[in-house]
C-alpha cells in the first residue's frame, strides 16, 4: 500500500469514527472562535464584497441592519465596502452556513460536538424557505423573523435541550436516511425526529403555551429546519480528517455564488477555486433560470461527508424538489462510490440492501475517472433582496480539483 | 495448448464484453451476439498533463 492510500485510509476513518452531538444553543458572539464585532461570516471561499453575488450581498445588508449597524440597504451597502468590515469564510471559523451562508454576532447557532476528536462545529438557526436572509432577502418581515428566532426561538429550544441532555446526531441522521432523506435537500424526516426528540421537553418547560406552541409550529412548517443541524454534524466529522499528511481526500467543498472551492487533507489551509456553475433544476412558480445565481453555500459539506447528493439513493422523493427521476437518484450514489475511498457503517441506504453512503472523496479519483461529485441545492435569485427561487442538481467545476491535483503532486509526487 | 477447449468455445455462442469503441459492440448486437458495453474512459479523459500529474502518484 502506497504512502497515499495510507493516509486516506486513515482520513476515511476519522470521518466514519465521527459522533456529532448536538450539546447546545448558544450565539456566534459567544462561542464561534474569532468572531470579533467587526467580523461577519459567509460561506464558500474567500470572498471580497466588490465580488460577492447578488444574494450574498443581500444577506449581508440584511445581517448589518439585524445587528443595528446599519440603518437601511444603502447604509449597509455604503459600510460593506468601506473595508471596516471583515469578511470571512465560516468554514475557517468551524462553521458553516446554507446558501449565502451569513453569520453575525447575534445570531444564534447550534453547536455540535464530534465527541470523538472533541472538535466542535456551528451552524445558524434555519429560517424556512422562501423569502429568508440565506437566499439574500432582508425585508421587514425577514429581519424580524431573526429577531424573533433570537429572542423566542432559540432561548426555548436551548432550555429544552439542557432538560434533554445532548443528542446523538449520528444516530437522528442514519434514521433519516433509512427514512427517505438524504440530508442535504430532503431533511422532512430529520425534522420530524428531532420534534420528537424535543417535544417531550417542551411541553414541560415553564414557559407560555403559546410561544412553544410557535416554537413547535415553527419547527413543523419547515421541512428544511433539520439542514442546519446536519451540515454542522457532517463540519465537525470531516474536520477531524482535514490536515493528514499525504492524504488526497476532499475535506471541504463550499461555494459562494461567485467560486467553487475545495480545500484537501493533506494540502491543509489551501483553497482550490474556479467560477461556480448554475444550477439545473426546478424552480418556483414565476421563475425561470434566468432569474439564477451560481452555485452557493456550505450545505455541500453534507457532500463532502458522505450524504446528500451522495445518499440521493436513499431519498427517491428528492426528485419532485431537485429534478431528475428515482431511477437517477440511484445512478447518482452509485457513482460516487468509484470516487470515493469508504462506506459509512452508520450511514445506510436501504434501497441498495443496505450498502453504507459513500465517504471520503478521493481528489486523485476524481481526477483520473472525471466523475465529479453530486451535488444537489437550493436556487437564489441572482439579485439581493429576493430569496429562494429554486433547487436542483450542480455540476462542480473541474477545473478547482485539476488545479488541487497539480499542487498536490507538487507536494508528494515523486 | 488444449485445442480440445479452444474448438469447444468456437461451439458455443459468442457472450462478448466490449472494451473498445462503442461502434464494435453496436455491429456484433446487429449479428445477434450478446455483447456488455464496458463504460471505460482512459485516465482523466486522455488529457496528457493530466496523465503525467497522475502517473506521478503511482497511478
Amino acid at each position: 500500500m502506497v504512502e497515499r492510500d495510507k493516509a486516506n485510509q486513515e482520513a476515511a476513518s476519522r470521518i466514519l469514527a465521527g459522533k456529532p452531538t448536538l450539546i447546545d444553543i448558544s450565539t456566534a458572539g459567544e462561542v464561534v472562535p474569532g468572531m470579533n464585532k467587526n467580523v461577519i461570516l459567509h460561506a464558500g471561499p474567500p470572498v471580497a464584497w466588490e465580488r460577492m453575488c447578488g444574494p450574498m450581498r443581500g444577506a449581508v445588508i440584511g445581517g448589518l441592519i439585524l445587528e443595528g449597524m446599519a440603518k437601511n440597504r444603502e447604509d449597509a451597502q455604503e459600510l460593506a465596502a468601506s473595508g471596516d468590515i471583515l469578511f470571512e469564510p465560516c468554514h475557517h471559523h468551524s462553521t458553516v452556513g446554507p446558501m449565502a451562508g451569513v453569520v453575525t454576532r447575534s445570531m444564534p447557532v447550534w453547536v455540535i460536538e464530534n465527541k470523538t476528536f472533541a472538535n466542535r462545529a456551528y451552524c445558524t438557526l434555519n429560517e424556512g424557505l422562501g423569502s429568508v436572509l440565506r437566499y439574500g432577502a432582508f425585508s421587514d418581515g425577514v429581519i424580524a423573523r431573526l429577531k424573533w428566532m433570537a429572542e423566542e426561538l432559540a432561548p426555548i429550544l436551548r432550555t429544552a435541550l439542557q432538560r434533554h441532555g445532548g443528542i446523538d446526531m449520528k444516530n437522528l441522521i442514519a434514521q433519516a436516511l433509512q427514512m427517505g432523506d438524504e440530508g442535504h435537500n430532503r431533511n422532512r424526516a430529520g425534522t420530524s425526529l428531532f420534534i420528537r426528540e424535543l417535544a417531550p421537553h417542551l411541553v414541560m418547560l415553564d414557559d407560555n403555551k403559546e410561544r412553544i406552541s410557535k416554537v413547535l409550529s415553527f419547527m413543523h412548517a419547515n421541512d428544511h429546519f433539520f439542514l442546519n443541524l446536519s451540515m454542522p454534524s457532517c463540519k465537525c466529522t470531516v474536520e477531524a480528517a482535514a490536515g493528514i499528511e499525504g492524504s488526497s481526500v476532499i475535506t471541504t467543498m463550499a461555494r459562494n455564488g461567485t467560486d467553487f472551492g475545495i480545500r484537501i487533507s493533506g494540502l491543509k489551509d489551501q483553497w482550490f477555486t474556479a467560477p461556480a456553475t448554475m444550477v439545473e433544476g426546478l424552480y418556483l412558480p414565476g421563475f425561470s433560470a434566468e432569474d439564477a445565481a451560481p452555485d452557493i453555500g456550505d450545505s455541500v459539506i453534507t457532500e463532502t461527508a458522505g450524504i446528500g447528493g451522495f445518499a440521493m439513493a436513499a431519498a427517491p422523493a428528492i426528485v419532485k424538489f431537485v429534478g431528475g427521476t428515482p431511477k437517477d437518484a440511484i445512478n447518482f450514489t452509485r457513482s460516487m462510490y468509484e470516487i470515493t475511498v469508504a462506506e459509512n457503517d452508520v450511514y445506510q441506504i436501504p434501497s441498495l440492501d443496505f450498502r453504507g453512503t459513500p465517504t471520503a472523496i478521493d481528489l486523485v479519483k476524481v481526477v483520473e475517472t472525471g466523475i465529479l461529485p453530486a451535488i444537489n441545492t437550493g436556487i437564489a435569485h441572482k439579485e439581493p433582496g429576493i430569496g429562494m427561487v429554486g433547487a436542483g442538481l450542480v455540476k462542480p467545476p473541474i477545473k478547482c480539483f485539476h488545479d488541487a491535483l497539480e499542487a498536490f503532486v507538487e507536494k508528494y509526487g515523486d | 495448448m488444449d485445442v480440445h477447449k479452444i474448438s469447444e468455445l468456437f461451439n458455443q455462442d459468442l457472450v462478448v464484453i466490449n472494451i473498445g469503441l462503442e461502434s464494435f459492440a453496436e455491429n456484433l448486437k446487429k449479428e445477434g451476439v450478446r455483447v456488455l458495453k464496458l463504460n471505460w474512459k482512459p485516465p482523466a479523459g486522455g488529457d496528457k498533463k493530466l496523465a503525467s500529474l497522475l502517473k506521478r502518484l503511482g497511478r
